[in-house]
């Protein structure tokens, strides 16, 4: 227990960078609260089987095994000594104040200093057909893989771009699953910056390649600068195939039965947007991100984003990050023992940073966001899945009622409207919106969250006070 | 392109009230009008609000113009060419005590001779027609040709019809101040531009008392910002407008189900008002709150998920009646703000009611009550 002058410290998340922060603080002597939705830590990337599952490290993480072990062991380590909260969700902030629900009781932690840990999400382009039954994100496929030893399909092709298109292609072979095609809207020829970038991180490089040649021994199908065309099926039977203009611009179908689909991955902002920090629009990887400095401070005071919630970097760096933020808010705070920490640590932190931040630039050069696509998306294409508006309605609603403004859009539309509340859709849905009114994307505005920060069950009590 | 400046009537806000009025005052009189929004036109109260298309339980000297509004929401898609998912399914109101169901009655008894017929419930004749509200509602009233509609649509397709019949519709363009010149008002707006014209509207909703002021009409006015939420969609099943009678604040609640079917809802606390900072922020405890009076209204919303709350920003006014007229010291000048949270239902007539005062000088339409010259010398 701390002392009653100890400041209050609540970590957002329990995956790398969750779990670093936490044990930063409790090497500096405090005891945060760690809030986390999922049932057990590690995160999406290190997620854990649930008990009972005697699947081994290296079988469930492969190269990451060892990382993953770590991550795991050390938080275990810790459990004594944080006030660990599973299955909880921050459904609201206001300033000075997280407000929490598990199993319908809620909960409302003051803080002093609030670190959100709050991950990623794949980033999903709509292609028609993608609203029919069978189709998964890649990390949907991937946590199907991971928590419960299941394949989306029996013949899955996986579609999309970024170093995790073929890591669950690999995966899902490792694991005997039948995967019919990898289709890479990303050139066949990076770029010269990509590469430099890439270079940053050698082994991790070397690894991607392995995993291509991994796939190609496997008898994969592998298609690099693909145009999706259709997800094809019907709506009774779900998906059938997939369509796309190969590099030389002729149709190639692949059958099967279940489509991963992703495109890299984005931040989950909106606790970052509930503490009313300023955005900024990143113009590689074309996303609205959080204003941060480089140890991770948020133009909020006492608000410190960290991980892939913040920046896509990866495991590696959301591990670096999370101790990096934890610590310059002890600093900030002016804990004597957190700020010696910083002192001596930063440097360092801030140097691991720099090198993975040179290597998530170049993996957005290599793997970009498919932005020319959507010019070409049909109008019947389904943008917004939750509520089902289509491409034509979008341009509709932006030549009818001119509409230049991603937020108005919605009001008109639906767009970003339902369960998801366009964490999905909301980029697809800027893009082809800034296109049919001849604006540059970073013009038409971010869709702004709003609480909850994921649906709230209407059987949540009151908090008593 | 030089657009002219000076227009027969000038607008300042860009909300339901203004841009109703500009709409009417193109399409039944000719006038020619010019309406100066700060940001976007329909946001704040105008967009946020519960889209609720009421006529009951307002004080019964708003019943003539509720009245004449509910006759333009009849032919709101004749007038617009859309139909701002307005649905004249009826607007309940329901009770907890008999004490309460008292009052309904009375009301009832004295909005007929006004032209409005309610049709009282007891308990059982709600479960029977409705079969969804707890035990403990005892008696209801229903408006049954009243309904709700899109508030998020409705002032941007307004002011979009407007500018059809050859309104000009400004966005972005803040006044900061006005001046008087040879019988004309000037609008100085933030960019430079000044816009002219004998006759002026004040339509700026919460943000009026300034304007209002510097004209010498000071009036109590108040920001204040509903706490709203909606539901995932469910299953379609209630077609009225439903709102809880009761004299006690924390359980004021009201909730419509969309085509879509989500359930939209508000009441209760209000939450917190940044006027200065054009921005309203839900309080948590309050969306709590909600949920336990959505539960003990009707149990079923136990089992949904909430997906999104929002706010706004509402004017009101100290007696709770809105400033709507003439001024009483400024001729040519005319206000129409501070609609104490219900403005929405009643807006298509109060721009009926606006452009035919600025136009003709004189309305059919009673709305002494509301003159701003009840507040001078206060």
């Amino acid at each position: 227990m701390s002392a009653p002058s100890a400041p209050r410290v609540v970590v957002v998340g329990a995956g790398p960078a969750g779990v670093r922060a936490a044990q930063a603080l409790v090497e500096a002597g405090l005891r945060p609260v760690v809030i986390d939705e999922g049932r057990r830590d590690g995160g999406q990337i290190y997620r854990r089987q649930p008990e009972g599952f005697t699947r081994g490290y290296a079988k469930l993480y492969g190269s990451e095994a060892p990382k993953a072990e770590a991550l795991h062991r050390d938080f275990d380590a810790l459990r004594g000594k944080v006030d660990y909260r599973s299955e909880t969700l921050a459904w609201n902030l206001t300033p000075g104040e997280l407000h929490t629900v598990r199993a319908g009781e809620p909960q409302v932690l003051p803080f002093d200093a609030l670190l959100v840990c709050s991950g990623a999400t794949d980033r999903l382009a709509p292609v028609n057909g993608w609203h029919r039954a069978g189709c998964y994100s890649l990390g949907a496929a991937q946590i199907a893989l991971k928590a419960q030893a299941c394949a989306i399909g029996s013949k899955v092709v996986f579609l999309g771009s970024g170093p995790l298109l073929y890591l669950v292609a690999a995966q899902y072979v490792q694991a005997g699953a039948q995967v019919a095609a990898v289709l890479d809207t990303a050139p066949a020829r990076p770029p010269l910056a990509a590469l430099a970038g890439l270079l940053a991180r050698p082994r991790l490089a070397l690894r991607g390649l392995q995993l291509i040649r991994q796939l190609r021994r496997a008898g994969v199908a592998l298609r690099k600068g693909v145009r999706p065309l259709e997800i094809l099926g019907s709506d009774e039977h779900g998906v059938a195939g997939v369509s796309v203009f190969d590099a030389h611009g002729d149709v190639q179908r692949f059958d099967c039965d279940a489509v991963g689909l992703g495109w890299h991955l984005r931040a989950e902002t909106q606790l970052a947007d509930l503490a009313r920090c300023e955005f900024a629009f990143e113009p590689t990887s074309r996303q609205w991100l959080p204003r941060l400095d480089e140890d991770g401070r948020s133009s909020t005071p006492g608000v410190y984003l960290a991980g892939d919630g913040a920046r896509i970097l990866g495991a590696d760096g959301a591990e670096a990050a999370g101790r990096l933020a934890a610590l310059a808010a002890l600093s900030d705070l002016g804990h004597a023992p957190g700020r010696a920490l910083y002192q001596s640590q930063h440097a360092d932190l801030r140097r691991t940073l720099a090198t993975m931040d040179r290597f998530r630039r170049g993996l957005a050069l290599a793997f970009p966001w498919p932005q020319a696509q959507f010019a070409g998306l049909p109008d019947q294409a389904v943008v917004c899945r939750c509520e089902a508006v289509t491409a034509g309605e979008l341009r509709r609603c932006v030549d009818q009622t001119g509409s230049r403004e991603v937020n108005r859009a919605k009001a008109f539309s639906r767009v970003g409207m339902g369960r998801c509340q366009g964490r999905y859709c909301g980029h697809a849905a800027a893009e082809i919106i800034a296109h049919a009114c001849r604006l540059p994307v970073e013009d038409v505005g971010r869709l702004r969250a709003q609480a909850p920060v994921k649906p709230l069950p209407m059987d949540t009590r009151e908090v008593l006070s | 392109m030089s657009a002219p400046t000076r227009s027969d009537v000038l607008i300042v806000g860009g909300g339901l009230m203004g841009t109703t009025t500009a709409f009417f005052l193109r399409r039944y009189y000719g006038l020619s009008v010019t309406l100066l929004e700060r940001e976007l036109v329909g946001r704040q109260a105008s967009g946020t609000n519960f889209g609720n298309v009421r006529r009951q339980g307002r004080d019964l000297d708003q019943l003539p113009l509720a009245n004449r509004a509910r006759a333009v929401w009849g032919r709101i898609k004749e007038l617009l060419g859309e139909d701002l998912e307005f649905v004249p399914y009826g607007h309940l109101r329901v009770c907890y005590t008999e004490a309460q169901a008292a009052v309904l009655e009375q009301h009832a008894q004295a909005v007929k001779p006004l032209g409005l017929d309610l049709e009282l419930f007891t308990a059982e004749g709600l479960r029977r027609r409705w079969g969804i509200f707890s035990d403990g509602v005892v008696a209801g009233s229903l408006s049954p040709v009243d309904g709700h509609a899109n508030p998020r649509l409705a002032g941007p397709a307004f002011a979009r019809a407007a500018e059809r019949e050859g309104a000009r519709i400004v966005e972005h363009a803040e006044v900061l101040h006005i001046e008087q010149e040879g019988g004309d008002f000037l609008a100085y707006a933030a960019d430079g531009k000044v816009y002219r014209a004998p006759q002026l509207l004040i339509a700026t909703g919460a943000w009026s008392k300034r304007l209002a002021e510097s004209f010498g009409e000071p009036v109590p006015l108040e920001a204040r910002a509903p706490t709203m939420g909606v539901t995932e969609p469910l299953p379609y099943a209630v077609g009225p407008s439903i709102g809880l009678s009761s004299p006690i604040e924390t359980e004021g609640l009201y909730f419509r189900q969309i085509d879509r079917g989500n359930i939209v809802f508000g009441g209760g606390l209000k939450s917190i008002a940044d006027p200065v900072n054009i921005r309203a922020y839900v309080k948590p405890d309050n969306t709590l709150r909600q949920l336990r009076e959505l539960r003990r209204f009707v149990p079923g919303f136990a089992h949904a998920q909430l997906i999104r709350v929002w706010s706004g920003i509402e004017g009101y006014t100290a007696d709770w009646k809105p400033v709507m007229g003439p001024s009483a010291r400024v001729s040519g000048l005319h206000y129409a703000f501070g609609f104490n949270g219900e403005g929405f239902a009643i807006s298509p007539g109060v721009g009926e009611v606006m452009a035919e005062l600025l136009a003709t000088g004189r309305t059919s339409t009673p709305i002494e009550p509301f003159s701003i010259g009840r507040f001078a010398g206060a």
